[in-house]
């Protein structure tokens, strides 16, 4: 399968600033891979027969997007998603390599039910995926995983997903133990204790509605407790959202004192704070739970400064019978798959950075953390001559508005619903393939 | 987005009541002089108006109440409306049904009113608000959700306050006790503060009193008789038994000698000070029987202004 992309704005994301190549440029494709970049307008190449032409005009064509954090709800939560509509609400947000946490029914803790879920996702024509092993058997904090197996079925790291580890000493061992074999161990720091029954950031407005809060400290003390063990353990650790000001203070020192630490977090919290709850909206039921706005800016500032190393959807599709529920009851999550790109355009847009900077936060940023090696060597989250095309072509100003209709994921809730956002991808691309494209006058 | 308050339809009008939080100033002091008409109905022989004729009133008690569901029910009756009480925790709930098809069912019975009281803070809204997206025309007054409110509470603390006090706006209100978990505290502040009280006070130890206090307006006290100093009102605020005991309090007796309001700390405030108490009392943890019978005591007047408040707000509401 040969393919050329005409006339289109190549955006290349990287750590610093990224840069967009000069005018237009045609891409050619093959058998999965890009072959060349040419401007556009030049002589074709020499004995190229093109199967296939698509002539962007002049859209943005860059690398496809690197999710660190998308809950697909299979196994074991079918009635909320499934496999097959996440696989696809992700291409439709332009997200071709995607890691899923082990919080699933049974949990990932066995490599076969790895198998098994990589197994179905090759039969679906959508993002890659990459699973997160469980840290502990049945995410319960006592037994350690056979990393070494689940590694071979194909997990890319370690996680405890959003259940707390009360017990130290188990950390310790599952950090050393990860160590030994070189493992990445992906931990969401809040404390077991300090975190219990808070529903919203502990703060004036959890008092004035009289809700129970989760601290600051409920991150900051279990991310210093991670940090401790990871001095004396050596183990890489990534630390997956992060939600305050103060907990991205520690891993800044921890980053300038050489430990081999990295983070995320999660998109909505770039935008949204606790005083945008409003009178109750369990659309805005997350966890960790939106902060205050200090820290809300803090995040943003890390993201400019390095601290943090990628922006993930945390996309965690929830049925309406579960959010339908007075907020301190209702299930925490919001649907962020097709939402990605476009709040991450805000973003750029209201700090003033160009866009292939912002998106380095979702290309190669994430794609580092999981590791070109746990990637094959693909080049997911980059787009050159020789690497794999994975691609997405968007307008950045296409305006449309946030509706349940307009979502393809089965997860309707999201606390930008009806807002009005710029940003749509149009072509996804996967391993030189259009794995999806709108159809024209289709609006929203 | 800028969006309505939830209790306020398009008119401006009280659609629902599910908190102070917001409630202007005039809206307010409509219901204290509502009331106040109201009062004199009470103590007639036949106390009954035909208001709400033909209107049903569904009491839905999510938790058990006594004292709030039979002022509801006398102050529904007393407005000539039909009263059925649901008690709630001991049927559907309990048989897994959830609350919007609870709600679902009692609105396809042709209910006119929801008086609502539940475990969660926010369950009100989350029911007024289904009722407006369905266009069903049911009101929801809250009758008191989880930690976050119990506005028709602070009502008739407001009116037992302008009752003995007249005027608002020269007094000094301490609440005492457990802030944190308490929704009595969270409307009366907020009614305070609106109706122009320039200083409430909210006295006790650190664990019972929420962080953000502050941003309420309040001035917050952990030392008792420096907090009580010079008040003219004292709201003395129910202690749950189960927190007695635990992580918050050492005991109930160790709180009693630091909180308890006794004879000797009512003395540091003002002369003509009142003590005031949303029931059920619990003598000898919080409150020394001494000033609980005593004559600075206005307990019981609460309970009555508390069925004229109620008659108030059905009355606004759904008349």
């Amino acid at each position: 399968m040969k393919l050329v992309i005409r006339n289109g704005r190549v955006l290349r994301p990287d750590h610093q600033h990224g840069f967009a190549l000069p005018g237009l440029t045609d891409l050619y494709i093959a058998d999965g891979l890009i072959v060349t970049l040419q401007p556009a307008g030049s002589a074709a190449l020499p004995g190229w027969q093109a199967d296939r032409e698509i002539d962007v005009r002049g859209q943005m064509v860059a690398p496809g997007l690197v999710d660190l954090s998308a809950r697909l709800r299979e196994p074991g939560y079918e009635y909320r998603a499934t496999l097959e509509s996440e696989m696809q609400a992700a291409i439709v947000g332009g997200v071709t390599t995607l890691v899923c946490p082990p919080d699933t029914d049974p949990v990932l803790d066995e490599p076969g039910l790895v198998e098994m879920l990589k197994h179905r996702a090759r039969g679906l024509a959508g993002a890659r995926l990459f699973p997160l092993g469980a840290l502990t058997v049945g995410l319960q904090g006592e037994v350690l995983t056979e990393m070494a197996e689940l590694v071979e079925a194909g997990c890319v790291g370690f996680s405890q997903a959003n259940s707390p580890m009360g017990d130290t000493q188990v950390l310790l061992r599952a950090l050393q133990y990860a160590k030994t074999f070189g493992f990445k161990v992906w931990l969401h720091p809040q404390d077991a204790f300090l975190g219990r029954g808070g529903v919203a950031h502990a703060g004036p407005l959890a008092s004035r509605m009289g809700l129970s809060g989760v601290p600051v400290i409920a991150e900051t003390i279990a991310l210093q407790t991670m940090l401790e063990l990871i001095r004396v353990t050596g183990a890489r650790v990534h630390f997956c959202r992060l939600s305050s000001g103060a907990g991205l203070a520690l891993v800044r020192a921890a980053k300038r004192e050489g430990l081999p630490v990295s983070c995320d977090v999660a998109v909505h919290h770039l935008h949204v704070i606790d005083q945008d709850i409003g009178w109750f909206d369990s659309n805005h039921r997350v966890d960790p739970p939106f902060r205050a706005q200090r820290d809300r800016e803090a995040i943003r500032a890390s993201l400019l400064d390095g601290t943090i190393d990628a922006i993930c959807s945390d996309h965690t599709p929830v049925d309406d019978d579960a959010k339908a529920l007075p907020y301190g009851e209702a299930e925490p999550g919001t649907t962020a798959l097709e939402l990605l790109l476009p709040l991450v355009l805000k973003w750029a847009r209201e700090a003033a950075i160009p866009i292939e900077r912002a998106l380095a936060k979702i290309t190669c940023g994430p794609a580092a953390i999981i590791g070109q090696e746990q990637l094959a060597g693909s080049g997911a989250g980059e787009l050159r001559e020789g690497g794999v095309a994975d691609l997405m072509i968007f307008d950045p100003d296409l305006l449309w508005t946030v509706q349940r209709e307009s979502l393809v994921s089965q997860g309707r809730h999201s606390p930008f619903l009806g807002y009005e956002i710029a940003g749509r991808v149009n072509t996804t691309l996967v391993a030189g393939l259009c794995a999806f494209e709108r159809s024209k006058g289709a609006a929203n | 987005m800028i969006r309505r308050h939830p209790q306020i339809d398009s008119q401006g009008r009280l659609r629902h009541l599910l908190c102070i939080d917001g409630l202007p100033k005039a809206m307010i002091e409509r219901v204290l002089d509502t009331a106040s008409a109201f009062l004199d109905v009470s103590d007639r022989t036949v106390k009954k108006l035909p208001l709400l004729r033909g209107r049903s009133v569904f009491n839905l008690f999510f938790e058990n109440s006594t004292r709030t569901r039979t002022t509801f029910e006398i102050a529904a009756q007393r407005l000539s409306a039909d009263v059925f009480n649901l008690n709630i925790s001991a049927s559907s709930a309990s048989k897994g049904e959830s609350l919007l098809d609870t709600i679902d069912n009692l609105a396809a019975m042709n209910a006119d009113l929801f008086v609502v009281r539940h475990a969660q803070s926010g369950a009100p809204f989350l029911m007024a608000q289904h009722l407006d997206r369905r266009g069903k025309d049911i009101h929801v007054i809250n009758a008191g959700d989880g930690r976050h409110e119990h506005p028709t509470q602070a009502l008739l603390d407001a009116y037992t306050i302008r009752h003995f006090k007249k005027d608002f706006t020269q007094l000094r209100v301490a609440l005492v006790g457990d802030i944190l978990h308490s929704r009595v505290a969270r409307s009366n502040i907020h009614a305070l503060t609106t109706l122009g009280v320039p200083e409430v006070r909210a006295i006790g130890p650190a664990t019972l009193l929420p962080g953000g206090l502050e941003a309420m307006g309040v001035q917050v006290f952990h030392d008792m008789r420096e907090g009580l100093r010079d008040v003219d009102v004292i709201i003395m605020l129910r202690l749950q038994n189960e927190r007695m005991r635990g992580a918050l309090l050492p005991s109930a007796q160790e709180y009693f000698k630091q909180y308890g309001l006794t004879e000797e700390k009512l003395a540091i405030a003002a002369p003509d000070a009142i003590v005031m108490h949303p029931g059920p009392m619990n003598r000898g943890v919080e409150i020394d029987s001494a000033v609980a019978d005593g004559p600075q005591a206005v307990i019981l007047s609460q309970v009555t202004f508390g069925i004229a408040i109620r008659m108030a707000v059905l009355g606004i509401i759904a008349a």
